[in-house]
């Protein structure tokens, strides 16, 4: 029982990085329907970006703090530089760039880094938070960034103006447009965001995967999986998939298959649960009128 | 309030005005009538920026032409669009405080929330609901509320009603009466109804094809043979 309450436990925290991570996807999949498949890489090097921060001497959480706010800069520049050109462009057309921009951060990290596996640090060190016997201080740390990150998340976009008009620029652009909110802007605000959240994941993964330039590449598949699971137009599902994706792939690791095949077990759970409920567990399921 | 010259507008590089001349007075109401097809809703997308688009339109004595359409909004240009740009998704209330999402006077905001439920105070018993779940009078009603809490100088409003029970229609259209009335909105209006807008307004032009066929003080046109027969139906 003990084994299984550490198994679960364990698997919450990556789950609360793949939630982040499938709010992220969910954010930039609500406002262009489209998947940024950049989204894991550009983390990744945000996390690099932490990493070097601190070897250089600065302190835990300032340099997390930067690494954010760089972070969301950094998308910010990305949308209007890369993405935007193709707004009006096919679908494959952004994808290709979206894989490209994977592509080319994870280049990058490995030219300027090396592609040798490294420690990252964590600023939850030490005894387990509240004599909790089945979680390690990061892993619990991990959990409580990570519902912090979705508690902001959502009172952002609920109470505030800014918001709310991200929201609306998401939902119907055109009448964003004819009440004078500049939608373009709020498409690069959603980038940086999604490239903040990011960074946040990456720095919280890092210390439990360890950080190489493809540590990130699992986690967006699971994060993805997770919000196809929960339903991928629908942030609270996304969330709660991206947690249920991170305790079933523990489980499985632990007690099913082993380690080397619980992708796929996993991934096949989701399969069947999508065969079952095509648009998710909280997904709308959309009606088209004939 | 608003004077046109020689706008022409496109879709992609199909031509659909070929210069259309008008004007819409300070404090007046100006009809804009004509056939399926003729150019009504494209005239109004024209001058709010939406689509692509040539000629002079002077705001207040102010060059719009090359503006965007946020821009074009927040110099109080309120464009109530065809099928109401709803934002379904969020409640009544956010559609509402979209409106004033550009402006910073909080008070003023305040009253013209209070202003708007007075005129329709179905809207206020359903704040919190939904706004894709309201009927059609009642999203025509939303849409014309959160263009007014932009506080606009002009308000262009495209067959508010389309689709609507003719009570709701008369309600609507004695409201939008009122609101030009007590506030001086100047409006533009875009209507299938002509004798519903011909009411309304005080002077018209009829289009045909992308162009002016005819205009004049509302009472004029309404005594036109051709708009009687064509668009009056008696």
């Amino acid at each position: 029982m003990n084994e299984f309450l550490h198994q679960l436990a364990s698997g919450l925290a990556l789950g609360g990085v793949y939630a982040i991570t499938a709010l992220a996807l969910v954010m930039i999949y609500q406002a262009t329907q489209l998947v940024n498949f950049a989204q894991g890489e550009i983390a990744m090097f945000s996390t690099y970006f932490a990493w070097k921060l601190m070897d250089s001497g600065w302190p835990y959480w300032r340099a997390f703090a930067t690494t954010v706010v760089i972070s969301f800069v950094g998308g910010v520049v990305i949308e209007r530089l890369v993405v935007r050109p193709f707004a009006k462009a096919p679908v494959l057309a952004s994808v290709i760039v979206f894989i490209g921009l994977a592509l080319i951060f994870n280049a990058l990290a490995g030219w300027l880094y090396g592609y040798s596996v490294t420690s990252f640090d964590t600023p939850f060190s030490g005894r387990p938070w509240f004599g909790n016997v089945y979680m390690s201080a990061h892993e619990s740390g991990a959990v409580a960034v990570s519902l912090c990150v979705l508690a902001l998340v959502y009172a952002f976009f609920r109470f505030t103006p800014l918001g709310l008009a991200m929201r609306a620029a998401a939902q119907n652009p055109v009448s964003s447009r004819l009440v004078g909110i500049r939608v373009g802007w709020m498409l690069a605000m959603g980038w940086g965001l999604a490239a903040a959240i990011g960074a946040i994941a990456g720095m919280m993964a890092a210390p439990i995967v360890y950080l190489d330039p493809n540590m990130m590449a699992g986690i967006l598949i699971y994060a993805f999986a997770g919000a196809v699971l929960g339903g991928i137009d629908n942030p609270f599902g996304a969330a709660f998939g991206g947690f249920a994706v991170g305790v079933l792939e523990n489980l499985m690791g632990a007690y099913v298959v082993g380690a080397e095949v619980k992708l796929s077990v996993a991934l096949a759970i989701i399969v069947a649960v999508l065969v079952w409920r095509p648009s998710g567990l909280f997904g709308r399921r959309l009606v088209a009128r004939v | 309030m608003l004077e046109v010259r020689g706008l022409k507008a496109y879709y992609g590089s199909a031509q659909a005005l070929f210069g259309l001349d008008f004007a819409v007075e300070k404090g007046g109401v100006t009809a804009l009538l004509g056939a399926n097809g003729a150019g009504k809703t494209t005239t109004l997308r024209a001058l709010s920026g939406l689509i692509r688009r040539e000629g002079d339109i002077l705001l207040q004595g102010k060059p719009i032409d090359a503006l965007s359409a946020e821009d074009i909004a927040r110099l109080g240009v309120a464009h109530v669009p065809d099928g109401r740009g709803t934002f379904t998704d969020l409640t009544v209330e956010e559609n509402l405080r979209l409106g004033a999402y550009v402006r910073s006077d909080r008070s003023g905001v305040r009253q013209d929330f209070d202003r708007v439920f007075g005129y329709f105070p179905r809207l206020a018993e359903r704040r919190p609901q939904q706004a894709g779940t309201l009927s059609g009078g009642e999203q025509q009603m939303l849409a014309i509320s959160r263009a007014l809490l932009m506080r606009p100088n002009l308000l262009m409003l495209d067959e508010p009603s389309f689709g609507l029970a003719p009570l709701v229609v008369a309600e609507i259209f004695r409201i939008l009466g009122a609101i030009n009335r007590d506030d001086g909105v100047s409006m533009l209006i875009v209507e299938q109804n002509a004798s519903l807008a011909l009411d309304l307004a005080d002077s018209a032009l009829l289009i045909e094809t992308g162009r002016v066929a005819l205009s004049g003080p509302s009472n004029a046109i309404r005594g036109d043979d051709a708009v009687r027969r064509a668009y009056l139906g008696y």
